[in-house]
């Protein structure tokens, strides 16, 4: 503090910090700027276009009428959307957790064994991920044919016919594998780093109070890495809620099996883009987004009493 | 799965597929776009005579790049840019996305005539009459011309039909001991004693062809749709009635029978199923073989193991002929120039280069009577099966009986609400009756909630 400076001192070093101030809000504008202007030009523009256009409906014969929420009414009384979101829901509850456990353990061996294969094995388990996710889903498509894909041979081996991962019983089980072979890799990463940062001292602690590796990983590491752990869940919990590239690939391959509604982002880019109904198809999109929010904050709000990355 | 951030994303999604659909073109020809529909600055093509207004268009038959450069050659007056945005509903949503955004459309679209009222109804296609239109009426039939017009506009330029035919592979046929059936009945025997025998699935009843269904369903008796298009606001939907209900029980028989195989049509499982001999008949059109030929199929070890027979039918005394596809250009109301469009729309696939490339090679049954009544075209003996006289023997006659359908302006809902009854059908879950009852249901309340009074 300068309490004894001369007045025309203090304003000049007033008048100089506020240029400053000045030169690093226009610094910090040009910085967040171009991010800026994508956001709202991408994001906050089209959203709000699609709000907008949820409000109205458009028919074959009669034109256009403002309706209000009557789109949304629907989208809820609508049995493709429920059944679409009721199949993502319980698609969630079983692909998250097979997904975080798959990555859990892959993230633990690596971070407790140490070989040289250690960076090859990371780089291959992340692998899939890296291969886009459309070129993933028609892998796969290839691979679960009956009649050339290596599951053919397989089963063919014992005489018996493969099991159809692309029908009505299976459909389930074969996303569940496509999705857990994509991003599971993916979520080790993000564990694996988790990992890499807790102090090595607490496992030499640990270890001179005679606990073994089992104890060291349920105790020590888990707990301490809960944070990407429940990070990784909300990204989880949000993409697997809008569901669309792999079914929608997968469609081409088995269209009985997956219909135009099979999960509710499908159902609205069916509706926008192949039935020319673009206001329900943006109500439909806002209700699934009135889902991802109501889950991933209940989610949140039931975990908030851990140390939470929010 | 990720990121794609609820409607943002998908109009995103949205835009970038139409600007792919500009820009997939490889073959280095840039096309000046002048006086042609916009974001085309690509062409698959390339464009020969470069000072010369052109035309956008879209289209995805097999040898589209040999008939738009005959058409460019030929023609000192427009080129055409020509783009291959996808088959069928690929190419329909599409345009869908154009019209809805009111750009993105090329100046001439390859359609089958089963969506013209779905567009038409949209006001995105031009009444190509004025166009000169009497030029070339007399190249094609009175019910050509009826399937492509609503009311006395006409919307589109009839190409390729579709007359359906039953193709069966002679070696299975032979080995089995069975001749090719002439009734539905015969045919499910025929099904039956080749399964009796440890032979493969007779057919294919499959879920994503809802055309296909829709067309044996007609061939019984059915009428899905009536539909006057002077007035617009009324429809008549009748897909529950005993003929559609029989056809589904029919084939939801064979199905749970196991007759018929029940894997979706135009995959890489069905043609590699085609190929190795899994199917013994392929209930089809006359489009097929260079379909099949496309995919590599009745080359080298296959030559000569296909043949042709005409449809089977319910009642042989009184028979029914149907068609499956089919398709004309149409000129989309984006055109720039309407006239120069119409030009590109009446010429292309007229040449007679172009039709011979053609039917030679079975990939488009032509409509143009210049073709048609071409005895070279009518005797000709196809390779693909074996030198039949598949267009004297089978599709000729089986064109000439077609008498015409009258198609809805929600022809993508249908057959989605088709495809899901189907499938449920296949899986056992519900009766051809039960099928037939609830896509009735599903499709009228549907024509209800876009405005139509539904009869």
């Amino acid at each position: 503090m300068i309490e004894k400076s001369a007045p025309d001192a203090q304003q000049r070093t007033r008048r100089k910090r506020s240029k400053i101030r000045l030169r690093e809000q226009v610094m910090g504008w040009l910085f967040v700027g171009p991010f800026g202007i994508v956001f709202l030009a991408l994001l906050i523009a089209p959203l709000a276009y699609a709000l907008y256009l949820s409000l109205f409906q458009k028919r074959l014969i009669g034109g256009t009428s403002f309706v209000f929420l009557d789109n949304y009414v629907k989208a809820f009384t609508d049995p493709s959307f429920l059944s679409g979101s009721w199949f993502v829901v319980r698609f969630s509850l079983v692909s998250i957790p097979l997904q975080i456990v798959v990555a859990l353990a892959m993230a633990l061996i690596l971070d407790a064994v140490t070989s040289m294969f250690t960076r090859f094995s990371r780089l291959m388990i992340f692998l899939p991920y890296a291969i886009p996710t459309v070129i993933g889903a028609v892998m796969w498509g290839f691979l679960y044919s009956k009649s050339f894909g290596p599951l053919a041979d397989l089963f063919g081996l014992f005489g018996a016919a493969p099991p159809d991962f692309l029908g009505g019983n299976l459909i389930f089980y074969g996303l569940v594998n496509i999705v857990t072979w994509q991003w599971a890799g993916y979520y080790m990463i993000i564990l694996y780093a988790a990992l890499q940062g807790i102090d090595p001292a607490l496992y030499e602690a640990a270890r001179m109070d005679g606990a073994g590796k089992w104890q060291i990983a349920l105790r020590i590491k888990i707990p301490l890495i809960t944070p990407a752990l429940l990070l990784i869940l909300v990204f989880a919990l949000i993409g697997t809620l809008q569901f669309f590239n792999e079914p929608q690939i997968l469609r081409s391959l088995a269209a009985g099996t997956i219909g135009p509604d099979f999960t509710p982002n499908m159902y609205a880019y069916q509706q926008a883009f192949a039935l020319a109904n673009f206001n329900y198809g943006s109500a439909i999109s806002f209700a699934l987004g009135g889902i991802v929010f109501v889950g991933v904050y209940a989610f949140l709000f039931f975990t908030r009493k851990r140390r939470s990355f929010l | 799965m990720k990121k794609n951030w609820l409607s943002a994303a998908a109009a995103v999604l949205a835009a970038t597929t139409v600007l792919a659909a500009c820009s997939s073109g490889g073959g280095g020809g840039a096309g000046t776009a002048a006086g042609s529909g916009s974001g085309a600055s690509n062409c698959t093509n390339t464009i020969p005579k470069k000072n010369l207004p052109v035309v956008t268009m879209w289209g995805w038959y097999p040898n589209m790049q040999l008939v738009v450069d005959n058409f460019n050659k030929q023609n000192g007056e427009v080129q055409v840019c020509w783009t291959n945005v996808g088959q069928g509903s690929d190419e329909y949503d599409k345009f869908q996305t154009a019209i809805s955004a009111g750009t993105g459309a090329p100046d001439v679209i390859m359609i089958e005539m089963d969506r013209i009222p779905t567009f038409q109804i949209q006001n995105s296609l031009v009444d190509i009459k004025k166009y000169g239109f009497d030029a070339v009426k007399a190249d094609y039939s009175a019910g050509a011309w009826k399937d492509v017009s609503v009311g006395e506009a006409v919307y589109g330029v009839p190409v390729d039909g579709g007359p359906m035919a039953m193709i069966y592979r002679k070696d299975l046929f032979e080995k089995y001991d069975i001749t090719p059936p002439k009734t539905w009945a015969e045919y499910e025997q025929a099904a039956q004693k080749m399964k009796d025998a440890g032979g493969p699935a007779f057919g294919d009843f499959a879920a994503n062809v809802s055309a296909l269904t829709m067309a044996l369903q007609i061939q019984k008796g059915a009428a899905p749709f009536t539909y006057d298009p002077a007035q617009q606001s009324s429809i008549g939907v009748k897909l529950n009635d005993q003929a559609s209900k029989d056809v589904l029980d029919y084939w939801g028989r064979l199905a749970q029978k196991g007759l018929v195989g029940t894997q979706d049509q135009f995959t890489p499982e069905y043609i590699s199923g085609v190929i190795n001999g899994k199917y013994a008949t392929y209930i089809s059109a006359a489009w097929a073989p260079g379909y099949l030929t496309g995919a590599g199929v009745g080359k080298g070890e296959d030559t000569g193991k296909f043949a042709v027979a005409p449809l089977p039918q319910w009642d042989p005394a009184n028979p029914v002929q149907v068609n499956w596809g089919g398709s004309a250009f149409s000129v989309t109301s984006q055109a720039k120039n309407p006239e120069l469009a119409a030009k590109v729309a009446y010429g292309l696939y007229a040449d007679k280069e172009s039709l011979t490339h053609g039917w030679t090679n079975q990939i488009i049954f032509p409509l143009n009577l210049k073709a048609l009544n071409d005895p070279e075209f009518v005797n000709l003996k196809v390779a693909f099966f074996d030198g039949q006289q598949a267009n004297k023997e089978v599709y000729v006659p089986a064109a000439n009986a077609y008498q015409g359908v009258t198609y809805s302006p929600f022809g993508q809902y249908y057959f989605d609400a088709m495809t899901k009854q189907v499938s449920a059908l296949i899986e056992g879950s519900v009766t051809g009756a039960q099928a037939a009852d609830r896509l009735q249901e599903d499709v009228a309340k549907y024509a209800k909630e876009q405005g139509f009074t539904v009869q």
